[in-house]
């Protein structure tokens, strides 16, 4: 197939990826706002959404403060970032016309559906009260659309290129969903292991659908380095560090039979795998959580980029 | 007024013709109301389907949806008959004229043709003479513009030679219509055109290079995204199941194409170019071009790839060339022409200028290298001021223009806002040459959906209709 072909599938899954990500992110960050602190909200939550994001710098040149509003409105829809909700679909949407030839009905139909019904959201109905329903809507597109591509897709290299966009895009918003807690501050009396610690932890995990899975895997209510443990290395956990970790290394699997050959993006693949795989949570906290999911960021980025180099330039 | 026009189904009041009569009493069957909400449907499908098409320059809507009138048009077999033989003997005689002026230019010797007409011609490339092409062929996929204007009469309008476009919408309408109206289509027995994607990959595959070793790799070239057409390209290639490519996707080594895979260079035999001469290799023409691909000229010079259609296939299709077509059918193949041409006044004889200047407010004048109904007058729907300020343009570049005079479109019935009414319409069927000659029975009937309008572009806010030839 071609390369160019191959580099749109693999982005407009990312993008489609990226912008339920930052549906989840708004999600979090406001049920967080909603939080009774007991000390005057300083509106942290939304400066860590910024941050998360990874567009701290570009935020603060457009604007001097994570207010609710400008958060919302430079995430959710400014067409100047390009990874706002806005952008991620009109990107997805412009890549998969590119190749429309090489998607199937149902994933193209639901692509366009979606940009069309895009021009229905704005600011200003989301500021009148539809946010969460507008972010449910984000989620939901992006579900279809990934269903679409599973139940669809013929098992070829264009399907692994797809869900390569998705779970490599996967790894690091679910890293940097969890690196949320890292960027909240306690307010200054609240004690580590207290109602608002909680109520934190509790958010990060609804943010990555996993709140009543948590529950169901550990029975013992909310512990930090359980919460770790389960969104970094436990393979049941769908958006986990380590299950997009295994998609990710048999999507490279399967390309490599498929055309004979494997190379430097396997062995990265394997190394990222390998040491989720066999690594202890203790250890992650000895480094550090935030350390930890920082240097998986730059890994899972480093495999992105073996993976343009070797298949879509 | 309505009475000047041969209208396909029959006149208001008088008898309809056979090949109308089932839809006639579907109509009269059928409320209002169903047909609208058969026409929203469609309108559901082309938008959800993503088939738009864009309008250049004019902001809005930069996708928008040609409208597509729900009543089909119905061809009788022998009508077809007679089309499609006019159609091969045409295009047969078409290619013949393009070999010729880029090789032996018989018919430059022969006088038939004025020889500064070809070789002036700002469509003939002198980097095709010469050039030996697989079966002689240079326009694989011509799309030939006629009206009718009676029972028994059809016109040509204009050939097509270079990429001629539409065709997706033959299929696509063809498709729609029938999940509208499954019983309707079930009471007529009309012929398929399914095929045509099918029988195009056959054409390209048959004209592959000499030297081509196995099945031929076939590519269709695309500007891109932003081409009015791109629709119709991703969809061909994607029917086809071929490669849909832009420029950036190949490049050329040792004469050789290759495109660009996920497992490395692959040689491309065939490529089904939907991107303009100019445009296809910045070496050879247009050196600000991003659209084509360096050094693509010199591999199809020397035999290695082979392009649809060909370079320069243009010179076939310039308005001025038009009016010789009925001699080339003579010329090249001793036959009588089949279909007529319109009577054409050429601006560049002085005395036909004199004559299509006394006479602006009747007839229809056109520019020599104009396309998509930009840049006419027409005589009878222009006001003084336009005609006046025409008549300027004529006197300053007469060789820009033709004139003809305005004919009476034939009309077909048309959901429109008050319901059925009779509109003009058009045709254009596609005409398949590489080792055989191909027509698909049916074609694209574009219809002006404006009370009146004999303009049918789609630019011009021109709708499509389906299209039915039925069996013999």
């Amino acid at each position: 197939m071609l390369s160019r072909t191959a580099d749109s599938l693999y982005w407009l899954a990312r993008y489609m990826e990226r912008a339920e990500s930052l549906a989840r992110i708004l999600r979090v960050t406001d049920r967080l706002s909603l939080m009774p602190s007991g000390t005057d909200a300083d509106g942290s939550e939304w400066h860590s959404a910024v941050v998360v994001s990874g567009c701290e710098e570009e935020f603060y040149a457009k604007h001097e403060e994570a207010t609710p509003e400008n958060v919302i409105s430079y995430l959710a829809f400014d067409p100047e970032n390009p990874s706002s909700i806005r952008s991620c679909i009109e990107t997805a949407r412009r890549n998969a016309r590119g190749v429309r030839t090489s998607l199937t009905t149902e994933q193209w139909e639901s692509l366009n559906a979606t940009w069309l019904e895009l021009p229905g959201w704005n600011e200003a109905r989301v500021r009148g009260g539809s946010l969460h329903r507008f972010l449910d809507w984000v989620k939901d597109r992006s579900l279809l659309f990934y269903g679409g591509t599973v139940a669809t897709m013929l098992r070829r290299d264009r399907y692994h290129f797809t869900r390569l966009g998705t779970f490599i895009e996967r790894s690091d918003n679910t890293a940097r969903i969890l690196d949320v807690k890292y960027h909240l501050l306690l307010p200054e009396h609240a004690e580590i292991g207290g109602g608002v610690d909680y109520y934190q932890w509790a958010s990060i995990l609804r943010a990555v659908s996993g709140y009543r899975s948590y529950n169901a895997v550990y029975r013992e209510g909310l512990k930090p380095w359980l919460i770790a443990e389960f969104l970094i290395m436990r393979e049941e956990m769908p958006r986990s560090l380590i299950s997009c970790s295994a998609e990710i290394k048999d999507c490279l699997d399967r390309l490599g039979e498929e055309y004979g050959q494997r190379n430097e993006a396997h062995r990265v693949a394997g190394q990222i795998y390998s040491r989720l795989r066999f690594g202890r949570v203790d250890d992650v906290f000895r480094q550090g959580l935030h350390e930890f999911l920082s240097e998986h960021i730059e890994q899972n980025d480093r495999l992105g980029a073996e993976i343009s180099r070797v298949y879509l330039m | 007024m309505a009475s000047a026009f041969f209208d396909e189904m029959g006149p208001r009041g008088a008898e309809v013709r056979q090949a109308y009569r089932i839809l006639q009493a579907w109509l009269d069957e059928t409320p209002t109301e169903i047909l609208t909400l058969r026409r929203e449907e469609a309108e559901t499908f082309f938008r959800r389907a993503g088939i738009t098409f864009a309008v250049y320059g004019e902001g809005g809507d930069p996708e928008r949806i040609i409208p597509f009138d729900i009543i089909p048009r119905i061809l009788e077999a022998a009508e077809w008959k007679q089309i499609s033989d006019g159609l091969v003997q045409r295009v047969k005689a078409l290619n013949a004229f393009i070999a010729d002026v880029y090789g032996a230019q018989d018919i430059l010797a022969a006088g038939l043709v004025p020889r500064e007409q070809v070789l002036l011609n700002e469509a003939w490339y002198c980097q095709m003479q010469g050039v030996a092409l697989p079966h002689n062929i240079y326009t694989h996929i011509a799309g030939i513009d006629m009206v009718r204007v009676g029972p028994d009469e059809f016109y040509v309008l204009e050939d097509n030679c270079r990429t001629p476009s539409g065709v997706s919408y033959m299929l696509e309408n063809r498709e729609i219509t029938m999940r509208l109206f499954p019983d309707l289509f079930s009471r007529y027995n009309v012929a398929p055109v399914d095929h045509y994607c099918d029988e195009l990959m056959r054409t390209l595959t048959s004209i592959a290079p000499r030297n081509c070793v196995g099945e031929p790799t076939v590519a269709v070239l695309t500007p891109g995204i932003y081409n009015s057409a791109y629709y119709e390209h991703s969809f061909l290639a994607d029917q086809m199941g071929v490669e849909l490519v832009e420029g950036p996707d190949l490049y050329v080594m040792d004469d050789i194409v290759y495109m660009r895979t996920t497992q490395g260079p692959k040689r491309v035999d065939v490529i089904y170019r939907r991107v303009d001469d100019a445009f296809l290799d910045p070496l050879t023409f247009r050196p600000d071009s991003a659209l084509g691909v360096a050094g693509l000229m010199s591999a199809y010079r020397a035999g290695n790839v082979n392009l649809t259609n060909a370079v320069g296939a243009g010179i076939a299709d310039d308005k001025s060339i038009y009016t010789y077509v009925p001699k080339m059918i003579e010329f090249y193949l001793g036959e009588q022409p089949i279909l007529k041409n319109v009577p054409t006044w050429r601006c560049s004889d002085p005395d036909d200028a004199a004559y299509v200047l006394d006479r602006l407010g009747e007839l229809v004048v056109k520019e020599i290298h104009g396309s998509g109904g930009y840049g006419m007058l027409v005589g009878p729907k222009a006001t003084k001021a336009e005609i006046a300020e025409f008549a300027l343009r004529i006197k300053a570049k007469p060789g820009k223009y033709i004139a003809q005079p305005t004919l009476a479109l034939s009309t077909c019935p048309t959901f429109v806002d008050d319901g059925v009414a009779p509109r003009h319409v058009d045709i254009r069927p596609f005409i398949l040459s590489g080792a055989e000659i191909r027509v698909v029975p049916g074609g694209l009937t574009r219809v002006a959906m404006r009370e009146g309008s004999l303009v049918v572009n789609s630019s011009q806010g021109g709708g499509t209709k389906d299209t039915w030839v039925l069996k013999g």
